[in-house]
């Protein structure tokens, strides 16, 4: 299998299923889905197209720190998420924009609500720009790119949650 | 022996309480307006931001909107916001370079020097109407210190230096890193809200006391990252290593600690990698030449969190930050944070950096989240002050002379001050 064979409604089917996943807080079989080299970034709401190694980012985690994030999460003691967010996330607008070799590029909007006790609804719009690779095992994230439109983060406070 | 609605402050009797009214009271806020960030000086920006004649950034600074910005002449300037015909703001970019600043709404144009140079229909005025008397308004101070400026409306306000006091030391100990001195804020912004009064971020900032519960997923990381992280035996110490609080004048205060977390400027940890160690010994070393080697090891081997009396925070730790701070009502703040480099450094230097950074601080961080959540659960808890109305702060009262870092000297030295500008005639 290449990149070549895999279609809109594959990496649909894929996206819907790690957003079930976030959803429901299962972070372990989440992790399950990233490429060994996977990274996990949101730049600043100022510089949204800018790389980490230049500018500030909000997130900028390789795959130890990825792992690193979930063990947190995991804890009872990641008080800004103890309790938990209550999160729904709504993706559309999917599209291949690239492929080569077994690696394909894809964009898509994103919708994400998020409750939590004592808070008001925070609302997270923006897109996705994910390097997805094909393996054996199906679809793997080598890259997941989460940019905000919002141009401050506000009143959306911290991002404590994986976005 | 001071008492006023605000803080009860009897050393000699080991008594120091703030009225939980401070945090929660709009009334308070509204005070707060002129009698504290009115008569301070009050972060601007880093000249790093706009290095050549042209460049501006626009913000928001003491409720006002201000450009600040570099005149045709090389000149570091802060212009008021606000075009001189009907008030729109003449610049709604929050960056860039430019000639002008042109207010749309009827046309009035100014220069980089804030000159009205256009005027739309200039006939139509009356004899002696005279251009020059519309320039773009100017802050009554604007002055710099290291490279941070600083702007203050209060036209009696102490030079800024008198000001600072003994904060000029914790600034040279961050402008210190660079060989030419020369610091460079580093693109990308991290702007956040918390819903929490804005003076609890002054104390979270450097109240080490709370680290080890707040931040206790923190310390897992960096314990699984192979840093040591438990206390010493026998110094009484509830953190990995020892700093000390204290007071700087006027207000300001620090808590100046030996690292135990690593530090970009030369301090390796097993987080960096294996191949970041030569660079960082190279780093060191020109640190060692330039400065001495006593001198070195208090940049590269302190952490140090330093308040700027009212609202800057200079946190030297994991990476270098700049964050200062709003309030827009008494439980609600806007919080912007800048990254701080030296001018010199290496690509993969300044990419170490960031990703230092990112460890502990910003609204994606392993801590500030962690943070953000103490302060909205603290202000949630005083809608009670009423009913509880004091907060105790003695934490190392009772010692004689250096206080902890984990004790609440430093903070003390914060709510002093605040006390007496609150409780001064205006």
């Amino acid at each position: 299998m290449s990149a070549n064979d895999i279609t809109r409604s594959d990496v649909e089917d894929f996206f819907y299923d790690e957003a079930a996943l976030l959803d429901e807080w299962q972070l372990n079989d989440w992790l399950e889905l990233l490429a060994d080299d996977a990274i996990y970034q949101i730049p600043s709401t100022d510089t949204p197209n800018s790389d980490a190694r230049k500018a500030l980012f909000l997130i900028a985690d390789d795959a130890t720190r990825i792992k690193a994030r979930v063990k947190r999460l995991n804890d009872t003691e990641a008080h800004a998420e103890s309790p938990r967010s209550r999160t729904r996330r709504m993706i559309a607008n999917v599209r291949i924009t690239e492929r080569d070799g077994d690696e394909l590029s894809v964009s898509a909007n994103f919708s994400v609500y998020r409750y939590r006790r004592n808070s008001a609804l925070r609302h997270y719009v923006g897109r996705y720009e994910y390097r997805l690779r094909v393996t054996d095992k199906g679809l793997r994230i080598a890259e997941r790119r989460v940019i905000l439109d919002p141009t401050e983060l506000g009143t959306l406070g911290a991002i404590s949650f994986i976005l | 022996m001071t008492e006023s609605p605000y803080i009860i402050d009897q050393p000699e009797d080991m008594v120091f309480r703030l009225n939980r009214r401070t945090l929660a009271d709009s009334e308070i806020l509204t005070r707060e307006q002129t009698a504290i960030f009115d008569k301070s000086w009050i972060y601007c920006g880093h000249e790093s931001e706009v290095s050549k004649p042209g460049d501006f950034c626009t913000r928001t600074v003491c409720g006002r909107p201000v450009i600040f910005s570099r005149d045709s002449a090389g000149a570091v300037r802060v212009f008021l916001n606000a075009c001189r015909h009907r008030a729109a703001m003449v610049c709604r970019e929050p960056c860039g370079n430019t000639r002008r600043f042109n207010c749309f709404y009827h046309g009035w144009s100014y220069n980089q020097d804030g000159e009205l140079v256009g005027v739309p229909g200039e006939e139509s005025y009356p004899p002696g109407f005279d251009k020059a008397n519309f320039s773009l308004a100017e802050p009554p101070h604007v002055d710099s210190y290291r490279g941070f400026w600083f702007i203050s409306f209060n036209p009696e306000i102490a030079d800024l230096k008198d000001y600072l006091a003994g904060a000029t030391e914790y600034i040279d100990l961050v402008a210190d890193q660079s060989p030419s001195g020369e610091m460079q804020v580093i693109q990308g912004t991290q702007e956040y809200d918390i819903k929490a009064n804005w003076k609890l971020l002054v104390e979270n900032s450097f109240d080490d006391y709370h680290l080890l519960t707040t931040h206790k997923t923190w310390l897992d990381y960096m314990k699984d990252s192979g840093v040591q992280v438990e206390p010493p035996k026998g110094q009484g110490l509830l953190l990995p290593s020892k700093g000390i609080g204290k007071g700087l004048g006027n207000g300001h205060a620090v808590i100046d600690n030996i690292n135990f977390r690593g530090r970009p400027v030369a301090r390796w940890i097993s987080i960096y990698g294996e191949d970041a160690k030569e660079e960082i010994e190279e780093i060191r070393a020109e640190l060692v030449e330039r400065l001495g080697d006593e001198r070195a090891a208090r940049v590269a081997d302190t952490n140090r969190n330093l308040v700027v009396f009212p609202n800057l925070v200079i946190n030297d730790g994991s990476s270098v930050t700049i964050r200062t701070f709003w309030p827009v009502a008494a439980d609600h703040m806007k919080v912007t944070a800048w990254a701080l480099g030296t001018k010199e450094e290496s690509e993969r230097a300044r990419a170490r950096r960031l990703d230092s950074f990112l460890t502990f601080y910003g609204p994606g961080g392993f801590a500030t989240p962690d943070d953000v959540e103490a302060l909205e659960a603290v202000q949630a808890g005083l809608a009670t002050w009423r009913e509880t109305e004091w907060s105790e702060m003695t934490r190392g009262l009772n010692k004689e002379g250096e206080q902890l870092n984990t004790d609440e000297e430093h903070l003390r030295a914060f709510w002093r001050e605040w006390n007496a500008l609150m409780t001064a005639d205006s």
